[in-house]
């Protein structure tokens, strides 16, 4: 168990103070990005509060918060054995937090599409075109 | 017993000036609270309080619910102080110091003094004198931690200290109470650190408390919010609550402490649209709640 904890992608994460959001709330929204991605599995364990609040140098009270709110969300599950974990189930809340961050990405990117006067459908043609190249398997360039 | 630490109307005078005014504030145990105010405003004369170095002349002090001048042997054992200048004797080698606190405190570890001190990668034989300043606060903070007290009590241990034992200090606190529930205070001119350990906050200025509340709850009762006005004003508007006024024109941008429904509630008031809205670091938080009566006039 000690190992997965090491190799857990949560530990990976990084708080910022510069940006005035609450660290709860950061830790919070880069645990759903983990899981939408796909870095952290379902089933998979979170590391316990204390391993995590100590890498990141936090109170374990931000850390508690964070897993709570997720809790809440049944994005994870505490299990008896006092670990918490991904949710196994598909949860409905990790496809609008998929949703969300590609709309995030498109609204991005038809910004710079309207700045470069690329319309819609070129910008459409141009996905298209773009997506069969991947499929091809061929190296975007 | 919940309260670790109890001020309760605490004022202190040094001469005609007023040093403390009527400070009350609980700290629970497996707490960490967050000391800030700028250099003069009475941080350290509290925790001189606290540590009983210094008589209530107004009010009252528990710590582990004992006064700690009449009780002060029981008091101090139990607690861990770190201070900026640190106080060590500069003629002692490293050993001779554990030697030296392990006779004075029962609970002194020894095994985990020597694990503090070379997790710090400091000599033993080195002489305290010699060592660097960030080797000194090692050195403070091993002898603060190594007799596990239950509250630990750090003035302004980062000061003038590099990152890495800064972060050493801050890991420690962590550690501390996540796996030994234990409580801390500490006062920090860098509120960047208090962000990340402190539960509670507490904000001092001119020997008042100006706030005392969960970390949670400051931030979350401050913003920055920027109205837009159908047409341009010369002037920010009047709204409760708001200060540190900055734009021109149609757009103009505030620091606004208090319920979210308030604000905008006044927002439709002066006839504005809320149109964007931040948090603030704590940084901020304080820049705007020690400008904030200056700028507001």
């Amino acid at each position: 168990m000690a190992q997965q904890e090491e190799t857990s992608a949560a530990l990976m994460m990084r708080v910022v103070q510069s940006a005035g959001t609450p660290l709860y709330l950061q830790l919070y929204n880069q645990l759903k990005y983990l899981m939408a991605s796909g870095r952290l599995q379902p089933g998979e364990e979170l590391p316990p509060i204390r391993v995590l609040a100590e890498k990141l140098v936090l109170n374990p009270s931000t850390v508690a918060r964070a897993y709570r709110e997720l809790e809440i969300e049944r994005l994870v599950e505490k299990r008896s054995t006092n670990g918490t974990f991904v949710a196994e189930a598909e949860s409905p809340f990790a496809e609008a937090e998929q949703r969300r961050i590609l709309i995030d990405r498109i609204d991005t990117l038809l910004v710079e599409a309207k700045q470069f006067r690329f319309t819609t459908p070129n910008l459409i043609a141009l996905l298209e075109e773009r997506d069969a190249l991947l499929r091809e398997g061929e190296r975007v360039r | 017993m919940t309260d670790i630490l109890r001020v309760e109307h605490l004022s202190r005078k040094f001469g005609e000036k007023l040093a403390l005014n009527d400070v009350s504030l609980t700290l629970k145990k497996g707490k960490v609270l967050g000391l800030i105010g700028e250099n003069g405003a009475g941080k350290t004369t509290l925790i001189k309080h606290i540590l009983g170095l210094l008589t209530a002349q107004e009010g009252s002090v528990h710590v582990f619910g004992l006064n700690p001048v009449q009780d002060p042997a029981t008091v101090l054992a139990n607690i861990g102080y770190l201070a900026e200048e640190d106080g060590l004797p500069s003629w002692m080698r490293v050993h001779e110091l554990q030697r030296y606190f392990q006779g004075f405190y029962a609970n002194w570890d020894q095994a985990y003094a020597e694990d503090l001190r070379e997790k710090f990668r400091i000599d033993r034989r080195a002489r305290i004198g010699q060592l660097s300043k960030g080797q000194r606060a090692r050195v403070g903070l091993m002898a603060a931690l190594a007799y596990r007290p239950e509250l630990l009590l750090l003035d302004e241990p980062s000061s003038g200290l590099d990152p890495i034992v800064r972060r050493e200090i801050l890991t420690s606190i962590v550690r501390a109470v996540a796996n030994e529930n234990r409580t801390v205070l500490f006062s920090s001119h860098l509120l960047s650190e208090i962000e990340m350990v402190a539960d509670e906050v507490a904000m001092i200025r001119d020997g008042e408390i100006l706030f005392c509340d969960e970390l949670d709850a400051v931030k979350q009762s401050h913003r920055r919010v920027t109205l837009s006005f159908d047409e341009t004003r010369s002037a920010p508007p009047n709204v409760p609550d708001a200060f540190c006024w900055e734009g021109g024109g149609r757009e103009w941008r505030c620091l606004y402490s208090g319920r979210t429904t308030t604000i905008d509630a006044a927002a439709a008031l002066v006839g504005a649209r809320i149109v964007e809205q931040d948090w603030l670091t704590l940084d901020e938080i304080f820049l705007a709640r020690s400008g904030g009566e200056v700028s507001h006039s």
